[in-house]
């Protein structure tokens, strides 16, 4: 069987998985919370304006919709938060339901406890809540598959950031350069060059610990070295490094490729600094480097840091944040996640 | 048999000097060559090649303090001036500007056969400085960062960014800067055509760096009052005047205007 037919065989097995499973969303990242209450918030917004008739009862109809609809909605997802794990391991369908019958007690309940309060509301809560949630699974469904999984992935495939062209043929070069006068050498650094490729090439889609990351990031410096000499100093800062946090594959690298791009290749000599921290329940990537003079804001560098915002993006929603800046002579890209562990089962 | 060539080597990076190093060495039989000057960036190779006669020079691109490309202007401005083959391991938008030129250039990694080639190529006809300026002028806009002066058997770069006027004065022109003036050997003309967005011709013989005016007074010849007189031009922070010729001043006072 060739490629194509494979690649068609694969596709025809997704399009059956989509038909029987139903997608979830992550009920625990920020970006769903956020999506979620804007959305039941818009839809009780919507059904108090046909409610009230007139204008200015709206306002009064949503305020009072509201007390239970906020309630409800955050109980739900509380919930579902934490039953995420065991929702994930049923069939999409089943767990579709569930979820509907979590909203259903979560409006019966707020409403009992509401009730007291407001003797006139509160009837059929159970059957908002119920609306809502499948009006909501459908649309995370829809947006999940239109991001999945073939465009998520030819997004990600296409995003997987490439080695600049300029440090393969350099370094090649360099190997060349090396090869007479010190054969091992240059040995050892074709065996880190199939090395780094071989990461490069492989499929980067799922997460992976950060201390892959860093040894691949050392391995490139190392190379890096073959070339530049004394002057490429890297100084790791990496003593409150969590080794086990999962991170986006590849990025490191990039990241250092291009602090000694722009960074260190236009001077003399220059060092980076690359800091790796746990600060709480969050990850830190740091790395800072030399500004050299009459530096142009190449568009190489905007290219490498788009890239990977949005394969942040793709992995974390909002809750990863990429900042960069330029200050005191340094240049400065600080990467924050959420620090996630591998699944102990 | 010829002579061997006489060659510039320029690059920051060790293993790449040496890899044209040993390649040189492979075809010496077939084409001798010796290497003159082997430099790790533009500045010292300007330095190491003061006085030195250099048939070819073998240049990267990328480098620290003074890249390749205005490396390359540099020597195109001595006399003679070498042939100049650029060697880059990827640079798209300068290699398009190269062959636009028709100037030749070697990809990394250099294959021997094909520095050959070049080297018989740069000997029968090497790129002019034209081309060079213009291939030059494409990749990085503004012309040269630096003025080159030799004083005793030193090269002196004079940043143009502080510059404040140029003077031509007998054979030669001199550059003033904050500190002090540079002599150099290149004309007033040329400078003109090169930097005509930094500088302003204000008479025959001075271009002043457009920034550094401070304004312009009117000086009256002799006792005669009614005499238009003529304008003087005053320098920012030094307060050094500069006559501005009659013929000048409309295109002067249009420049300032506008």
């Amino acid at each position: 069987m060739d490629v194509v037919e494979l690649a068609r065989c694969r596709d025809m097995a997704s399009i059956r998985e989509n038909l029987q499973a139903l997608r979830l969303p992550d009920f625990c990242n920020l970006g769903t919370w956020l999506r979620v209450l804007l959305a039941v918030n818009a839809m009780a917004l919507a059904a108090a304006g046909l409610l009230a008739g007139r204008l200015e009862q709206w306002l009064l109809q949503f305020s009072m919709t509201a007390v239970y609809v906020e309630p409800t909605t955050l109980l739900s997802l509380v919930v579902l938060c934490g039953g995420q794990r065991w929702l994930a391991r049923l069939p999409g369908v089943l767990a579709g339901t569930l979820v509907v019958l979590v909203a259903v007690g979560a409006g019966s309940f707020c409403a009992a406890l509401i009730a007291p309060l407001d003797p006139e509301g509160g009837g059929r809560s159970w059957l908002w809540s119920a609306l809502a949630a499948a009006v909501l699974l459908a649309w995370f469904d829809l947006a999940v598959r239109a991001r999945s999984p073939a465009v998520t992935e030819a997004k990600m495939m296409a995003l997987t950031a490439r080695i600049r062209p300029h440090f393969l043929f350099n370094s090649l070069n360099a190997v060349l350069g090396v090869m007479r006068s010190d054969p091992r050498r240059a040995e050892a650094a074709l065996e880190e060059l199939a090395e780094l490729f071989r990461v490069l090439m492989r499929d980067n889609r799922d997460l992976v610990p950060l201390s892959d990351e860093i040894a691949l990031a050392r391995q490139y410096v190392e190379l890096e070295r073959l070339r530049l000499g004394d002057r490429l100093s890297v100084r790791w800062d990496v003593e409150a490094c969590p080794p086990d946090a999962l991170v986006p594959p590849l990025m490191l690298q990039p990241l250092l490729e291009n602090a000694v791009y722009h960074g260190v290749e236009p001077l003399p000599a220059g060092e980076v600094v690359v800091r790796l921290a746990r600060q709480d329940d969050r990850v830190l990537i740091e790395l800072t480097n030399p500004c050299p003079p009459q530096a142009v804001a190449s568009t190489g560098n905007h290219m490498a840091l788009a890239n990977i915002r949005e394969r942040l993006l793709l992995f974390f929603d909002i809750e990863a944040t990429l900042e960069a800046e330029q200050a005191a002579g340094r240049y400065r890209v600080a990467i924050r996640l959420p620090y996630r562990r591998r699944n102990v089962r | 048999m010829t002579a061997a060539l006489r060659v510039m080597v320029v690059d920051d990076e060790a293993p790449a000097r040496t890899r044209l190093r040993d390649l040189l060495g492979d075809l010496a039989s077939a084409l001798p060559t010796q290497i003159v000057v082997e430099a790790s960036d533009g500045v010292d190779a300007l330095e190491k090649g003061e006085g030195a006669e250099i048939d070819v020079a073998l240049i990267d691109i990328r480098m620290p303090r003074m890249d390749g490309i205005e490396l390359a202007r540099q020597l195109g401005r001595q006399r003679p001036a070498p042939a100049v083959i650029f060697v880059t391991a990827y640079d798209q938008y300068a290699v398009k500007a190269f062959e636009l030129s028709a100037l030749d250039y070697l990809l990394k990694p250099v294959r021997a056969s094909r520095l050959a080639e070049a080297l018989r190529k740069a000997r029968q006809a090497p790129a002019t400085t034209e081309a060079i300026d213009r291939a030059a002028e494409q990749i990085a806009p503004g012309g040269r960062r630096h003025l080159r002066c030799s004083e005793r058997g030193k090269v002196l770069l004079v940043p143009i960014a502080e510059i404040l006027y140029l003077k031509a004065e007998m054979k030669y022109v001199t550059a003033r800067t904050g500190e002090r003036e540079f002599l150099l050997e290149e004309s007033l003309a040329q400078l003109e055509t090169e930097y005509g967005e930094r500088f302003l011709r204000i008479h025959r013989n001075c271009l002043v760096a457009r920034s550094a005016i401070a304004g312009f007074v009117r000086q009256h010849e002799s006792c005669d009052a009614d005499s238009e007189g003529h304008w003087l031009l005053l320098l920012r922070d030094s307060g050094e005047r500069l006559a501005v010729s009659r013929r000048q001043w409309p295109q002067v006072k249009a420049a300032m205007e506008g």
